[in-house]
């Protein structure tokens, strides 16, 4: 994995007053990011509208596409082509970009995909938060595939993670998503940008192996095969069918197996690397708290109440949601009296926490509709509960 | 922790309000700021508001849930948002525009004809910023030295002159009242 610097051209190095769609973007031109497709949505349009301002300026191209089909369409083309991309959406769009998401997977493309969440489902609420996009970043579009998804907790966070983001999707060759909402979407906060030379990128494998032995899907020791840039001379074929090493379809199970095995395989057994968890006073704890993006800050009021209540409570905040970290929750299921979830969704990631606790110990799962963040007694009376 | 609502009709720079002082506390006066603010049809036309939450650690719940402070800009925000506001806050509304109930609890009031003297400094556009260097001045939350680094950038640059004179002007008018209100008790 070679790892370079970022080009100062495209970080807007310093103090800043800013609310998480932009600094979604300049996440991405930080990370390097050079080509945007997208389709504005509330409440993700600031985002969009940042870097139709900021991409031609560091030498990038920004295309207001039809849709949002076209516009992951447009990601796959540019990436293949040598680009860092990304888009932004919310819940509708995010809808319509499934198909072509699955197609990006199975052709093994980096892509950035920002998701700033809004109630659903449908039109749902525009303009107001939710976090029920989460199993649909993970399984939406059809078939068997892993993607990796982050969630960020702040306008920062909405930088720090987008580069993280490109990181990931170059180093694994998958889509990945920053899946936020609209209340940190939305919300001003100060974000600190670094100076370019403290911003390290991960560089996509690129081969440099002779032309006429060039194979698109053969996978590395890692597990994820080089790429090259289309147009570059190299001889290479894709497509969404289920294909060989060469890039070629073969339809039959045989075929199958070893494609779409590697697709999950790549990253599953490489989780280890991906996944990032922020644990506070877990040690001794009898319950902890388990949460992501927003709901993970409207939790610690939370947290901080019980303790003052004489309540043992640790939390664990999911940075990466996916893949799920199934290996620490099994080891702490066994050691507690209960996780308490809250996110804003009638019980998406929860099922993941029941599932690797094995009936180990209890999960109460503290659920929102959408449109507002979680009451932090709400969560409080939860802790209360499983502490009896 | 201080919970406050900035509040007027869509198109006043109600937002931008939020804003100036948000950037200020969190780039220039060490604090944690979080700016919140309405969205939709409410955000263009009728009430509008921006919120600030204001601490010296980290903000956790981005909402204000009972702010200690109100700015009032107009009389349908005042109607709206006043029945939030605590017991004991702090009420800043522009005179000329807002005609306030009699006073609950222990609220303090302070009122200002910012949009007149916006007029006066020929625009009522500056209206805002008028407020903002009142509000600067009765609330102290804010220094007014932050809130002047603040602007550039939230305000075009031709008119950042204009716009420091503003925020003065409302500066000065502030620091008046108080000592006249010291004045009257001693």
């Amino acid at each position: 994995m070679k790892k370079v610097k970022a080009d100062p051209k495209g970080v807007l190095t310093g103090s800043h007053y800013l609310d998480g769609d932009h600094s979604l973007a300049e996440g991405g031109l930080a990370a390097g990011c050079r080509f945007f497709a997208g389709y504005p949505i509330t409440p993700s349009t600031e985002t969009a509208e940042r870097f139709s301002e900021r991409i031609p300026t560091v030498g990038g191209v920004f295309i207001q596409m039809e849709d949002e089909l076209g516009s992951i369409a447009a990601l796959i083309g540019a990436s293949w082509a040598g680009k860092k991309v990304m888009t932004v959406t919310s819940g509708p769009g995010f809808s319509l970009m499934m198909e072509n998401i699955g197609l990006a997977c199975m052709m093994e493309t980096p892509i950035v995909i920002a998701n700033v969440q809004r109630g659903g489902p449908s039109t749902g609420l525009p303009t107001l938060t939710g976090q029920q996009d989460m199993m649909q970043a993970r399984w939406g579009s059809h078939g068997d595939y892993e993607i990796i998804a982050l969630s960020p907790d702040s306008p920062q966070e909405c930088f720090d993670l987008t580069i993280e983001a490109f990181n990931l999707a170059e180093m694994f060759r998958v889509p990945t998503f920053v899946m936020t909402d609209e209340c940190i979407g939305h919300m001003h906060e100060k974000v600190v940008i670094p100076p370019a030379e403290e911003i390290e990128l991960v560089e996509r494998k690129w081969y440099t192996g002779p032309k006429e032995k060039y194979l698109p899907y053969k996978p590395d020791k890692d597990l994820v095969p080089f790429m090259i840039k289309a147009g570059d001379g190299y001889r290479f074929h894709t497509t969404g069918l289920t294909r060989d090493e060469r890039g070629y379809p073969v339809i039959n199970a045989e075929c199958q197996d070893v494609c779409v095995r590697h697709l999950v395989d790549k990253i599953n057994k490489n989780a280890d690397k991906i996944i990032k968890l922020k644990e506070e006073e877990i040690d001794n704890a009898e319950i902890i708290v388990i949460s992501y993006g927003i709901t993970s800050r409207v939790a610690i009021k939370a947290v901080q109440k019980a303790r003052k209540a004489g309540i043992k409570v640790g939390t664990l905040r999911l940075i990466t949601v996916w893949p799920f970290p199934e290996k620490r929750i099994k080891e702490l299921a066994k050691k507690i009296k209960a996780f308490v979830f809250p996110e804003i969704n009638c019980g998406q990631v929860v099922l993941e926490v029941e599932r690797c606790s094995w009936g180990q110990t209890q999960v109460i799962h503290v659920p929102h509709c959408g449109g507002w963040v979680h009451n932090p007694d709400d969560i409080f009376n939860a802790i209360k509960e499983a502490a009896k | 922790m201080t919970e406050i609502r900035f509040s007027g009709f869509g198109g006043q720079g109600i937002i931008r309000c939020g804003l100036i002082a948000g950037k200020a506390l969190a780039l220039f006066d060490n604090k944690h700021s979080t700016m919140t603010q309405s969205f939709g049809p409410e955000a263009r036309g009728s009430a509008c508001s921006s919120q600030l939450v204001v601490s010296d650690d980290r903000v956790l719940y981005p909402y204000i849930t009972i702010p200690e402070i109100l700015i009032s800009m107009s009389q349908e925000a005042y109607d709206k948002y006043e029945t939030e506001l605590r017991n004991d806050g702090i009420l800043i509304i522009d005179k000329d525009l807002v005609k306030p109930k009699p006073l609950r609890g222990k609220i303090k009031m302070y009122a200002i004809p910012s949009t007149r003297f916006a007029e006066e400094l020929g625009n009522r556009i500056f209206a805002n910023l008028v407020m903002m260097g009142f509000f600067t001045a009765i609330t102290k939350i804010v220094s007014p030295e932050a809130m002047k680094k603040a602007l550039p950038g939230l305000v075009p640059d031709r008119f950042l002159d204009l716009n420091i004179k503003a925020f003065d002007m409302g500066y000065d008018y502030g620091e008046k009242i108080l000592k006249e209100k010291k004045q009257r008790k001693t």
